[in-house]
């Protein structure tokens, strides 16, 4: 399979970037790894007619802090997230998350911006930026802006993202050390997306949760922020009955389709199931 | 619609050629440079047969464009060998284990294995599964290939081979 014509661009700066994207319009589509977009353009589920290749801007990668942020330049590969010491130290759920996307030659190319820019609901990264507040900086035209990734999701395939605009940085804020975290992924095999997966961000005190997050991965058209669950277990010992409310109102929100993968029925317990274990797992590893 | 020049090192010579934006590495290398060790297998990124070496990663050539790799360092699996024709420890572990029956995702998984022992000169069994998870075989039920990389993983490291008791 061999995918439409197009032009090729390779700007060598954000700027130059910025301004290709804006000329070519939407007949544009930025690349990064190409991992999702090129399989996409062989079926001709996508048909650009120019793409501008991110690879040559040297500011659109690495990994750096901020404040209390960690911020990850767009182009920064999966690979390149587990292997940063730093990273695994400060946000140990990154880690953790990239290991269960895809393949080794898939996270060596796939980018962490291609990743959360895509907005296929499949995709891991989304839900966990969810969970972790994170803040997309985006580049266009007319500027720079930041949008929240828990605003970010749209639709299927539609993002925030205005024309012409293109994603810059990922910024997250660091939670407090003694966070506990998990990403708790149900796939049928190596490279799947997944069936349902669940990411659980949370912190303790005395005994309680003191605050906390969940997002779900493939269960809607968008990854999706469990609100009411996350509220639900605020202040609470993580006790049995509260669980089980949380992990109800979790499931509630889902929309899964009926696919390969199973019922959309099956598909929304297994959200509750990969969310139980999440749970257990970012419980576990809080302090206090 | 315009060609692009291109150029690249691919097992050490110095490559140029005329393509198609939309040409994928995976073709460049076999029809441009009649390279045609790697494989297409899936030709939808999950097999691994097209795997290459490329600037330090193993990616699937299958996924790339050849423009992708402009300035690019690239192996295939017919730069392994030593230039005198003496097998590289891979190969040779292929050949002593059994690691291959039709041979058809071979030249993927040496390419990926060389890169993983790289980077993990001395891997668990568990490792190396993980680590050849993006290469499927439907031959061989991986047993051997496991054997072979283990073999090679010895060789390289100058320890002898021991084979786990099944
Ligand atoms: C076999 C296989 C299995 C996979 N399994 C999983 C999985 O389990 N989980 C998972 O999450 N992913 C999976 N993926 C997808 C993989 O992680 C992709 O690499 C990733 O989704 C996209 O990253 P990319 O760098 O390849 O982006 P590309 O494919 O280059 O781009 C994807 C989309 O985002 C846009 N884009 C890219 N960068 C930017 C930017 N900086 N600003 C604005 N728009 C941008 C592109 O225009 C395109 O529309 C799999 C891929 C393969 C081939
Ligand atoms: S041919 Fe490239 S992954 Fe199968
Ligand atoms: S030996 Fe036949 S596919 Fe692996």
């Amino acid at each position: 399979m061999i995918p439409g014509r197009f032009e090729y661009h390779r700007p060598k700066s954000l700027p130059e970037a910025v301004a290709l994207l804006a000329k070519l319009g939407e007949d544009a589509r930025p690349l990064a790894g190409g991992h999702s977009l090129i399989p996409m353009m062989k079926l001709r589920m996508a048909t650009p007619e120019h793409l501008v290749d991110l690879a040559g801007i040297a500011d659109l990668k690495g990994i750096r802090h901020e404040g209390g942020r960690i911020v990850i330049g767009a182009m920064t590969t999966q690979a390149e997230l587990i292997a940063s010491a730093d990273l695994s130290a400060a946000l140990p759920i990154l880690k953790e998350t990239a290991l269960l996307i895809a393949d080794p030659q898939v996270r060596y190319v796939g980018t962490l911006g291609g990743n959360v820019a895509n907005g296929d609901p499949g995709n891991d990264m989304p839900a966990v930026m969810m969970a972790l507040d994170a803040t997309y900086q985006l580049a266009g035209e007319k500027g720079a802006r930041e949008v929240a990734a828990r605003e970010f999701y749209q639709g299927a395939y539609f993002t925030a993202l205005e024309p012409g605009e293109m994603l810059a940085a990922i910024s997250i804020p660091v939670p407090p050390a003694g966070h506990g975290a998990a990403y708790e992924k149900l796939k049928r095999k190596i490279g799947d997306y997944a069936t349902a997966a669940a990411a659980v961000v949370l912190t303790k005190a005395d005994g309680r949760i003191a605050t906390c997050a969940i997002a779900l991965t493939n269960v809607g058209d968008t990854p999706l922020l469990a609100e009411e669950a996350a509220h639900i277990l605020t202040g609470t010992s993580a006790d049995a009955a509260s669980l089980a409310r949380a992990i109800a109102a979790a499931e509630a929100i889902t929309e899964p389709a009926t696919d390969g993968r199973g019922t959309a029925a099956y598909r929304t317990k297994m959200a509750g199931i990969m969310l139980e274990r999440a749970l257990a797992r970012a419980l576990a590893r809080a302090a206090g | 619609m315009a060609k692009v020049h291109v150029s690249m090192t691919v097992n050490g010579d110095a490559v140029e050629g005329l393509v198609e934006p939309r040409t994928l590495l995976i073709h460049f290398i076999r029809e441009n440079l009649l390279l045609t060790g790697a494989h297409i297998g899936c030709d939808t990124s999950h097999c691994g047969a097209c795997t290459v070496d490329l600037d330090g990663k193993s990616v699937k050539s299958c996924t790339l464009f050849a423009v992708q790799a402009e300035g690019a360092s690239i192996t295939t699996i017919e730069g392994m060998a030593a230039p005198d024709g003496t097998l590289h420890a891979l190969q040779e572990g292929f050949r002593m284990m059994h690691g291959l029956q039709c041979g058809f995702c071979t030249p993927g998984m040496i390419l990926r294995a060389h890169r993983l022992l790289l980077e993990n000169p001395d891997p668990s069994e568990e490792e190396i599964r993980f680590g050849i998870a993006g290469n499927m075989c439907r031959c061989t039920g991986y047993q051997n290939i496991v054997k072979a990389i283990q073999y090679a993983a010895a060789k390289i490291n100058g320890v002898p081979f021991q084979e786990a008791a099944e």
